[in-house]
């Protein structure tokens, strides 16, 4: 806590809340939630399924819009913005992994790691910045073990293998933050371990700041601190040794 | 960058896109074929219009015309001669046809048409429908001595067979005049005298007259000619010395023309008029050159006096259009000034009908005639162009083209409509993907550029296919007519009907680019609403979408 004093956080949200109309009724499923992270921090979010931590993700980068509430990043508030700069702070500062991979099918493992960089250049500027951004694409890829399976198509990798495309994809446009919801929930448990300690690697290597969603307590404990939520709101937070 | 990437890894992926557009491919393909045969047939049409029809015609509206066709030459050159390579004056009157075939007398309406043959080359094709080559090099309305075509000159394929006309000139003229002579020496054998054999001829049943007719005929194994009645008529009022058709028509009194070595006025008649086309596709001749037959006409005077006179088939006249060709009968203008007493016995100066005018190359052809519609009074004259004359045939053509191109296209734009039944099913299964692009920082317009640049590349793709399937139809089509008349053994170009023994075609690139950018536009636009809705697509929910 006294961190908080000594730095302003990275991305931080206030009083959100979100509801979802499902059939006749509504669903809350944010409930006013307070939530920062620090540069540098690794915050994980745990709760039971519907807890909302997923939503909270996704509000936080920006692919959904609060009902109440705001999202600040960096000091500005970031939710209100016009649509084609919340895509341009998608693309540039934040950096998402899914639990379920979301690798582009059509695209090769090389491509799917370029994707963030052939949707923010147009045809001329990727004319430029190709040969670069493709050496780049190469070292991270390299860097998770891939560096021989950079043609093939995501069907043709294991899941191990397209979490750690994913990642890639993620950090080839060097996020400020990077959100990751339940990345190890897809696979088994010493591949999930893998890729947690890429994930964590991440952090203390490079500083990077990481919000991590999941309901495995055993994963969230690897965090520099903890966030529960249950029935929308913010019931406890922990921090835990590194 | 990534829509171009992710349009070209759908649309390598994709097979049931491809799918669709198919019926775009198709579309195209019969649209280039229609176009190009349509045009094909069109441009033939008016290019035998053309043949017999001048630039511009210059008329007057009264049969009797007009005087003095050399001064209106010159007003006409004055008014506009920089633009004017030819002129030829023609007399153009309604007539009778009539010729006899098998003892039958045949009577058919016609257009008899003077023409000034020293002229008259200069301002039409018209030599080039002729029969005997040296005609077609040069016009003469003399008998030729044989040599006229068994093959018809103008198609290049096989063309009709006209087995009959290898007889036809001054041989056969001399076989006919042999056949007559041994007709009336039987008939004189059998009755004694001439007069009593016509009587009882007459009352017996006709049965009888043909079966001796044919009998005559297959003796002597030449065409189905009939003895010709004018030789009675000829001994007695006519003869013409063929060295000089012009002059010499007039019956010369008391003179008797012998039919095996001259020849009346020579004529020119439409090949529709003395033939029939066989199911064979072989024509067969009703009368051939060297034939006589008579044609009756009005005079000039008021009220006009119909007069017959004799004449002689000197060639057939074959545009091809069968409008003219059972139609036109032509004839030395200076002969039928006289017949028709066109020539002022005072100041010896001929009336013409018409006067046909060629233009220099490029010249307008509305410019000149109104320019000539304000130089001559209109009350007397009318000026027109060919395209004028022959107006309701051309727009009906164009109309029809035009209805045509409408239906085809609606085929492209029922295609469009498949294209988007299929991109909607693209973007339910591409959701999840869309989603991915979105949370990666991909702008609504990108995903909808995805989607409308996949529906271009499509579009691209089929309207390319139906290019190279249209054109490829197109450049062996005579050779797939041939297949599938080979294949069914039914004829699907019947020349009997058809005038072309093989189906012209003509590709205008400017149709085709039109036809190709319709296509690809039907195919963008049927992407649209697709791409729309991938737009608005929301990212959190397409995520979630299995």
């Amino acid at each position: 806590m006294s961190d908080e004093t000594n730095a302003s956080p990275l991305l931080s949200v206030r009083g959100i809340r979100k509801n979802y109309r499902s059939g006749g009724g509504v669903l809350e499923v944010l409930q006013g939630v307070d939530f920062h992270v620090l540069p540098g921090e690794f915050v994980a979010i745990v709760g039971q399924s519907g807890s909302g931590k997923s939503t909270l993700l996704h509000l936080m980068g920006l692919l959904d819009a609060p009902d109440a509430g705001e999202v600040w990043l960096e000091g500005k508030r970031i939710d209100h913005l016009p649509a084609a700069q919340r895509d341009g702070l998608r693309n540039t500062v934040i950096g998402m992994v899914f639990q379920a991979y979301h690798l582009l099918p059509e695209l090769s493992a090389l491509e799917n790691v370029l994707a963030p960089l052939l949707v923010r250049h147009g045809v001329m500027e990727w004319l430029k910045a190709g040969t670069h951004a493709r050496d780049q694409a190469k070292m991270l890829l390299d860097r998770f073990g891939l560096g021989e399976r950079m043609r093939h198509k995501p069907r043709q990798l294991s899941g191990g293998e397209m979490q750690r495309v994913a990642i890639a994809r993620a950090l080839i446009t060097h996020p400020h933050v990077l959100l990751a919801d339940e990345p190890t929930g897809n696979l088994d448990e010493s591949t999930g371990v893998d890729i947690l300690d890429a994930i964590c690697e991440l952090n203390r290597r490079d500083g990077l700041s990481i919000v991590l969603v999941t309901h495995d307590t055993a994963i969230a404990n690897r965090a520099n601190r903890i966030v529960r939520l249950a029935a929308g709101r913010v019931e406890q937070v922990d921090s835990s040794p590194a | 960058m990534y829509k171009l990437l992710l349009c070209w890894r759908y649309l390598r992926t994709r097979w049931i896109a491809l799918a669709s557009v198919i019926s775009v491919t198709l579309g195209v393909a019969t649209m280039i074929v229609v176009n190009a045969v349509m045009a094909g047939f069109s441009n033939e049409m008016q290019t035998r219009i053309h043949g017999i029809l001048s630039d511009i015609v210059f008329e007057s509206h009264s049969l009797s015309g007009f005087q003095d066709p050399e001064w209106h030459m010159e007003e006409i050159r004055r008014v506009a001669g920089d633009s004017i390579i030819g002129m030829t004056p023609t007399v153009t009157v309604p007539a009778m046809l009539s010729f006899q075939v098998r003892g039958q007398w045949i009577t058919r309406q016609v257009m008899f048409i003077g023409i000034d043959e020293s002229t008259h080359a200069a301002v039409s094709d018209f030599g080039a429908y002729l029969q005997h080559p040296e005609n077609r090099h040069r016009l003469s309305f003399d008998l030729r001595d044989g040599g006229y075509d068994t093959r018809d000159s103008q198609s290049e394929g096989p063309g009709p067979s006209r087995p009959a006309l290898g007889g036809a000139g001054w041989p056969h003229r001399r076989t006919k005049v042999e056949r007559e002579r041994i007709w009336k020496q039987k008939l004189k054998e059998t009755a004694g005298n001439p007069d009593t054999a016509l009587n009882t001829n007459t009352n017996q049943p006709t049965r009888s007259i043909d079966a001796q007719v044919d009998a005559i005929l297959d003796v002597t194994d030449t065409k189905s000619v009939a003895p010709e009645e004018s030789t009675s008529n000829a001994e007695n009022d006519n003869s013409a010395t063929p060295q000089n058709p012009f002059s010499a028509a007039r019956p010369q009194q008391g003179r008797t023309m012998d039919l095996a070595t001259e020849q009346f006025t020579g004529v020119v008649p439409g090949i529709g008029l003395a033939s029939f086309r066989d199911s064979t596709g072989v024509d067969r001749f009703l009368v051939l050159p060297g034939d006589d037959v008579k044609i009756t006409f009005p005079t000039a005077g008021t009220p006009p006096k119909a007069v017959s006179d004799n004449f002689t088939i000197v060639d057939f006249y074959e545009s091809k259009m069968s409008e003219y060709d059972s139609n036109f009968v032509f004839v030395p203008i200076a002969a039928l000034q006289r017949m028709r007493g066109m020539i002022e016995p005072e100041t010896g100066l001929a009336s013409v009908n018409s006067i046909q005018i060629k233009l220099k190359d490029g010249v307008s052809l509305d410019d000149v005639r109104n320019r000539l519609r304000q130089a001559f009074p209109p009350e007397l004259y009318a000026v027109s162009t060919w395209r004028d004359k022959q107006g309701p045939l051309l727009s009906a053509v164009d109309m029809e083209m035009a209805v045509l191109n409408i239906l085809l296209f609606l085929i492209i734009a029922v295609a469009g409509f498949g294209i988007l039944a299929i991109f909607f099913m693209i973007v339910v299964e591409k959701t999840r993907d869309i989603g991915i692009l979105k949370s990666l920082g991909a702008s609504a317009s990108g995903i909808a550029g995805v989607f409308l640049g996949y529906g271009l590349f499509l579009g691209i793709v089929g309207a390319g296919a139906g290019l190279i399937l249209g054109l490829t139809i197109t450049w062996n089509l005579n050779r797939i007519r041939s297949f599938v008349e080979w294949w069914t053994g039914q004829s699907v170009f019947d020349p009997s009907i058809y005038y072309f023994f093989k189906i012209p075609t003509i590709i205008d690139p400017f149709t085709v680019f039109w036809i190709i950018v319709g296509a690809i536009t039907i195919a963008v636009a049927a992407s649209v609403l697709p791409a729309l809705r991938a737009a608005r697509l929301h990212p959190v929910e397409a995520l979630r979408h299995e």
